[in-house]
């Protein structure tokens, strides 16, 4: 099933009238299941795509479908609750509440979503333990380490159960080691089924995902499967 | 969101910052405390001075010399000699008055008084019997004055308490003489401790004949009060106007707003004297409002910098599925708890305190002073508080559900 289409899809800002074109006829499709890395050096626009994809943003130009049905179609409380059931995010910068514990923060989008409040303890807890942190449960969430943390901001993001996690540069400020480990666990959500569009400006991170969509100057550069996928797992032995 | 999800929310947030917190609800504090103090202590004074009009009895009527005061200003209108004793006489007239039990001339002032080489400076009452009647002064020891005393002018006179403290300390005062203005007085009864009734200090006075008053202390052929009880609660309104005809015939007077003399029953004097502490309530909590107005402003400005603090959570929030109205409701709710808490903390230091100074008061200057805790007060204190939380952070709450989820993230 096609989760995502854009046709010509283009984002533009606008400051003080002048216009700064940032995305430009993207065109491409997603579909369940499939795990997508979009590519591209700084400042070429992969980030704005996904906040568009993402409903974190509105596009100013083409067509952005999701889940068959044109985007500006939703309100902003429709929009408001696609962010919450449909898609998960993790952030580069993990986002987490400060003094606030693991299961807390995993429990967030529970708060603001219509899912009845005695499931949310045993959602929480089933997230946390798919990340491997069911000994962290408790702990004040400011005192785990990057990759911890990072695990953390998954389990908040796959809570609600959502049909795509978009996943903005995970690895961008974790060690080698903790990167690793936090690709291990989206190439296991992905092998559950679980789609996943991942944002990165590096091809090794990239090459785990099954298929790169590279974007150069606002605009789709390529768009191809990997021949040699990496698997995390793998690189964890060595 | 659930609303208790949301009060548990605010209050999180609001512990993050415990000691932003803390001082922003300071001048609602402070506001608050200051209207409840006022409110209670207005209460307090408002219940004495009824408690204090109901001790002279429903059915006493006052009549003062000259035109009632119209404000402030017209108090002299208050020492006029006008009420004479031809006027006494007429009112004692059962065809004036028909429901009139009793009337009581009364003149007073200040003066020094002697027994030996102790000296006390003392509040004389020129009265008769009904005196005893009306305040009920029955002397601990000795006897009050009578009718005759006043009918000769004799040169009698009944010592508060502490005068007596005073002036003859452990000694026996009865059959001794005591000097009032160059005139010895015969000491003829001591009343008990009474304390404050009536706006009097009966512990600090003396009570002497009218006749002899006028004539000996004061050389005043006039009264400044009559007193007048009525036989009937019932017929206190007809006592009253039968006063107002027989004075304005006796002084002939035809224009009732030229009358030279006011009449006033304890239901009147406890209406103007509650209303004197009504707008004094009202005034002085209308100042302590103005600190309730300033600790709003406080509430939005740290509001204010509590959403531009937390530009990243609320993005985060809205990326995770929290509409504007989540968000809103979230700040608002934040401010509505600190100044609810400040309205609570400060209707229970305004409620501490005025029970100190009540019972500070009652201790040592106005034996019948008690706390009133001020029940509308309080209630309206924590409706002020939570109306002041929602105005004064609708603004702040708006900024932070308006705010982009993208650009909000985006915040450093």
């Amino acid at each position: 099933m096609c989760l995502i289409e854009t046709k010509n899809l283009a984002k533009s800002y606008f400051n003080e009238g002048v216009e700064t074109p940032v995305l430009h006829d993207v065109t491409l499709k997603i579909h369940e299941g499939e795990f997508v890395a979009i590519m591209g050096p700084s400042g070429s626009g992969k980030s704005t795509l996904l906040h568009v994809l993402g409903f974190l943003d509105s596009h100013t130009g083409g067509v952005y479908k999701f889940e068959d049905k044109p985007a500006e179609s939703y309100s902003e409380n429709e929009k408001a609750l696609i962010r919450n059931r449909q898609v998960g995010f993790v952030f580069q910068a993990f986002n987490l509440l400060p003094k606030t514990s693991v299961i807390d923060n995993v429990k967030l989008p529970l708060m603001y979503s219509p899912i009845p409040e005695k499931d949310w303890e045993s959602l929480s807890k089933e997230a946390v333990h798919a990340v491997g942190l069911s000994h962290r449960t408790n702990h004040d969430s400011a005192l785990l380490s990057g990759g911890e943390k990072q695990r953390v901001a998954i389990a908040r993001a796959i809570v609600t159960k959502p049909k795509i996690i978009f996943a903005d540069e995970p690895t961008g400020n974790l060690d080698s080691k903790s990167g690793k480990a936090i690709m291990a666990i989206l190439e296991n959500l992905n092998a559950k089924g679980q789609t996943i569009i991942l944002i990165t400006h590096e091809t090794y991170t990239a090459e785990h995902a099954g298929r790169i969509v590279r974007i150069l100057d606002g605009t789709v550069e390529s768009d191809e499967k990997v021949k040699n996928r990496r698997t995390a797992k793998e690189e964890f032995i060595k | 969101m659930i609303f208790h999800h949301q009060i548990e929310t605010a209050f999180k947030a609001l512990r993050r910052h415990r000691s932003r917190t803390l001082l922003t609800i300071l001048g609602i504090v402070i506001g608050i405390t200051s209207i409840i103090l006022v409110m209670s202590l207005g209460q307090g004074a408002q219940d004495l001075i009824l408690s204090q009009i109901q001790g002279m009895g429903s059915k006493t009527i006052a009549v003062a010399p000259g035109r009632q005061p119209t404000g402030p200003s017209d108090a002299a209108q208050i020492f006029s000699d006008s009420l004479k004793e031809k006027d006494l006489v007429a009112l004692k007239n059962k065809n004036n008055v028909p429901n009139l039990k009793a009337v009581m001339p009364i003149v007073f002032g200040g003066e020094s008084s002697s027994y030996g080489s102790e000296t006390y400076r003392l509040t004389f009452f020129g009265a008769t019997d009904l005196m005893s009647s009306i305040f009920d002064l029955q002397p601990e020891i000795g006897e009050f004055i009578n009718e005759d005393d006043v009918r000769s002018r004799a040169d009698v006179v009944v010592l508060g308490y502490k005068v007596k403290d005073k002036l003859f300390g452990e000694k026996n005062a009865l059959g001794e003489k005591i000097r009032i203005k160059n005139r010895n007085f015969r000491v003829i009864g001591v009343l008990p401790k009474k304390g404050q009734v009536s706006f009097f200090n009966f512990d600090e006075i003396a009570i002497v004949p009218y006749t002899t008053a006028q004539q000996y202390i004061l050389g005043i052929k006039y009264f400044h009060r009559f007193i007048v009880e009525a036989d009937e609660d019932e017929n206190i309104d007809r006592t009253v106007a039968d006063i107002k005809a027989t004075l304005r015939d006796s002084h002939n007077i035809t224009d009732p707003e030229k009358d030279d003399f006011f009449v006033e029953t304890q239901a009147d004097l406890a209406d103007r004297l509650g209303l004197i502490t009504t707008i004094l309530t009202v005034f002085l909590s209308g100042v302590a409002g103005i600190s309730l107005l300033v600790g709003g402003v406080g509430i939005m400005n740290i509001m204010f910098v509590s959403v531009t603090e937390r530009t990243r959570e609320i993005g985060l929030r809205k990326a995770l599925g929290a509409t504007n109205r989540d968000i809103m409701t979230q700040f608002l709710m934040e401010a509505v708890i600190l100044t609810s808490v400040g309205g609570i903390v400060g209707i229970l230091l305004g409620s501490g305190l005025g029970a100190l100074i009540s019972f500070v008061l009652s201790k040592t200057v106005i034996a019948s002073w008690s706390f009133s805790f001020p029940i509308l007060g309080a209630v309206l204190g924590l409706g002020v508080s939570a109306t002041i939380g929602l105005i004064f952070g609708i603004f702040p709450a708006r900024e932070a559900a308006r705010k982009s989820p993208m650009e909000a993230l985006r915040y450093e």
